[in-house]
């Protein structure tokens, strides 16, 4: 069953002049993570925000776990959780006073909305924290806060945008780890992120957007190798390039790609390791040693720019402003 | 129905923690007022001569009072556009919950919040000298008319601090209006010694009505304000009631409105 569908989204601004979301559309199997993958501005925000029932679109139409968004949108917000890039919590409140006014507007009495913080907190190890101002908490415990205060109810769709932004790599690391336990849980999650490994480490599938639509989707490892199978790279002592890239070539069946300033050859291979064991046994009886020999799989850097023809921005600012967002530069 | 009831007032409640949690903002919120108490009542009391019975004190208590519920739209604007700002509107417009309980749960939390501020200021201005001489029914009607009018200046606060979306630029916008206005009154001066223009619309401010219709509950001729036979100046009360009305009835639904509409 299909959790999420968004058909045909549109969304401008400025009249018109700004396309946010220009006909995107989208699905995700429920229990599974799609990662939402694109450069700041792409659309990815506005399609969340859409999905959650913050943003109404001009045109197209949304189905969370089979309920209308547009129509129900009351009914949408009773099992979605949304956890944003900045986490949106009140800073002057403690962990603990968070969690128990998030769970009395979700309308859980007093007492079960204290049994829930409680769990909460222990879950996303931040007991200690928990009589702490928010504004005394470090970027990861915020963020894992957050993500806390989405899963009060436990919800059945979880939105998380751009869950590890502004992270340092620890709470990164942290952030993943309480993502990858909280799939397994089964829940079904949208995640958007700037980071290819990101979507590569967390998501089942992944559809890169780009001006508001997508441009492609599948598993990572089918956008991999629509950007091209692997390649063999070897290096090699300057007087054995040419030898070696005949060897190459006799496995690869084509002519390598010869970098001599840095005494690299390269070329596509079909059969992976077979061919590596095959050209390392060709290298040795002609006793070439090579300095470094590997397989090379594309990243998702690569499949980026071939689907782009540019690269994926690093910058994390901008899409915060929502209105803003939309501008590309 | 019960529910949404119980929706604001979580938020009410969010706002009291807010003041248990950085006790300071309270206490800045109503050493600013009482300060003001002290430094009219020495620096213009003293060259002001009031001509009436105990002197400026009881003509100014019911000014600053009114000007310190007014700025009520203040706080309710920066503390929306503080939430705007770091996107825990959007939050909450995530949640399952009535679409009017996070406003309402604002303007009345900073309505509480009056109740305070209102309290210390009467004391302080007890001390130098403030005697309401009306009796307590009418002084306390004086003080709910003071909450009254805060509460409704408040619905204007949600529309600026939604609209703006940044707490300073909502700090500075409402400190240019809300200043003007509560000066362009009777309620530190006698309005006759301003220009004709300004006389007029002074008459009609309903920082001025609202000045002279807590005068009155407090027991003090209004002798700033009747300059003129005008309707507002002589049934400042009436007056009041209708500004305060017209005040809930234009901005309560416009801002709810763009509280559901609204957008990061």
């Amino acid at each position: 069953m299909k959790s999420i569908i968004a058909q045909e989204l549109v969304k401008t601004y400025d009249k018109g002049a700004v396309k946010a979301l220009d006909g995107l559309s989208l699905e995700v199997e429920e229990g599974t993570v799609l990662g939402l993958l694109g450069p700041n501005g792409a659309g990815k925000t506005t399609t969340v925000r859409v999905l959650a029932t913050l943003l109404t679109p001009d045109s197209g139409s949304a189905t969370v776990a089979g309920i209308d968004v547009l129509k129900h949108p009351d009914e949408v917000r009773k099992i979605i959780g949304l956890s944003g890039q900045y986490a949106a919590l009140d800073e002057t409140l403690t962990g603990w006073d968070n969690l128990t006014m998030f769970g009395r507007l979700y309308h859980l009495n007093s007492a079960a909305s204290k049994k829930r913080a409680e769990e909460l907190l222990e879950k996303f190890s931040l007991i200690d924290a928990a009589k702490r101002p928010i504004r005394t908490y470090s970027g990861g415990m915020r963020r894992r806060l957050d993500l806390a205060a989405s899963l009060i109810v436990k919800p059945k769709v979880l939105f998380l945008d751009e869950p590890t932004t502004g992270l340092d790599p620890r709470g990164r690391m942290e952030m993943w780890e309480v993502i990858d336990e909280l799939v397994k849980g089964g829940v079904t999650l949208l995640l958007t992120t700037q980071y290819l490994e990101e979507a590569d480490h967390l998501a089942d599938s992944i559809a890169v957007i780009d001006t508001g639509k997508v441009i492609a989707r599948g598993t990572a490892d089918e956008l991999k190798n629509q950007v091209g199978g692997e390649r063999l790279e070897i290096t090699v002592e300057v007087d054995q390039i040419a030898t070696a890239s005949k060897l190459v070539e006799q496995v690869s069946g084509t002519t390598p790609t010869v970098d001599s300033g840095i005494r690299k050859i390269s070329a596509p291979v079909s059969n992976g390791s077979a061919s590596l064991i095959q050209v390392l046994r060709l290298l040795d009886d002609a006793k070439i040693h090579p300095l470094d020999i590997g397989l090379k799989r594309p990243s998702l850097d690569d499949v980026f720019i071939s689907l782009t023809g540019h690269v994926a921005e690093v910058v994390s600012d901008e899409e915060v402003g929502g209105k803003h967002a939309a501008k590309r530069r | 129905m019960l529910q949404s009831v119980g929706d604001f007032l979580v938020i009410t409640k969010r706002q009291l923690l807010q003041l248990i949690r950085i006790p300071e903002v309270l206490i800045f919120a109503t050493i600013q007022p009482a300060m003001f108490v002290l430094l009219f009542r020495y620096v213009f009391g003293g060259a002001i001569d009031s001509g009436v019975e105990g002197g400026y004190v009881q003509l100014l208590m019911p000014g600053i009072f009114v000007q310190t519920v007014a700025f009520t739209l203040a706080a309710t604007a920066v503390g929306l556009a503080a939430d705007m700002q770091k996107g825990l509107i959007d939050r909450f417009r995530s949640l399952p919950i009535s679409r009017s309980a996070v406003v309402i749960g604002r303007t009345v939390g900073d309505t509480l919040q009056n109740v305070v501020t209102l309290i210390v200021m009467g004391l302080v201005g007890f001390l130098v000298g403030w005697r309401p001489s009306s009796g307590p029914v009418k002084i306390f009607l004086g003080f709910l008319f003071l909450l009254a009018f805060g509460y409704s200046m408040s619905w204007i606060g949600v529309l600026i601090g939604l609209s703006v979306r940044e707490e300073r630029v909502a700090q500075n916008l409402v400190f240019m209006t809300v200043f003007p206005l509560t000066f362009l009154s009777n309620a530190f001066a006698p309005t006759t010694g301003m220009p004709k223009a300004l006389q007029y619309f002074a008459e009609w401010n309903p920082v001025s009505t609202m000045v002279a219709a807590c005068r009155e509950l407090f027991g003090t001729e209004n002798i700033f304000g009747a300059t003129a036979n005008s309707w507002p100046s002589q049934n400042p009360i009436l007056m009041s009631l209708i500004y305060m009305v017209l005040l809930v009835a234009i901005f309560a639904p416009i801002s709810v409105r763009k509280y559901v509409r609204v957008s990061k």
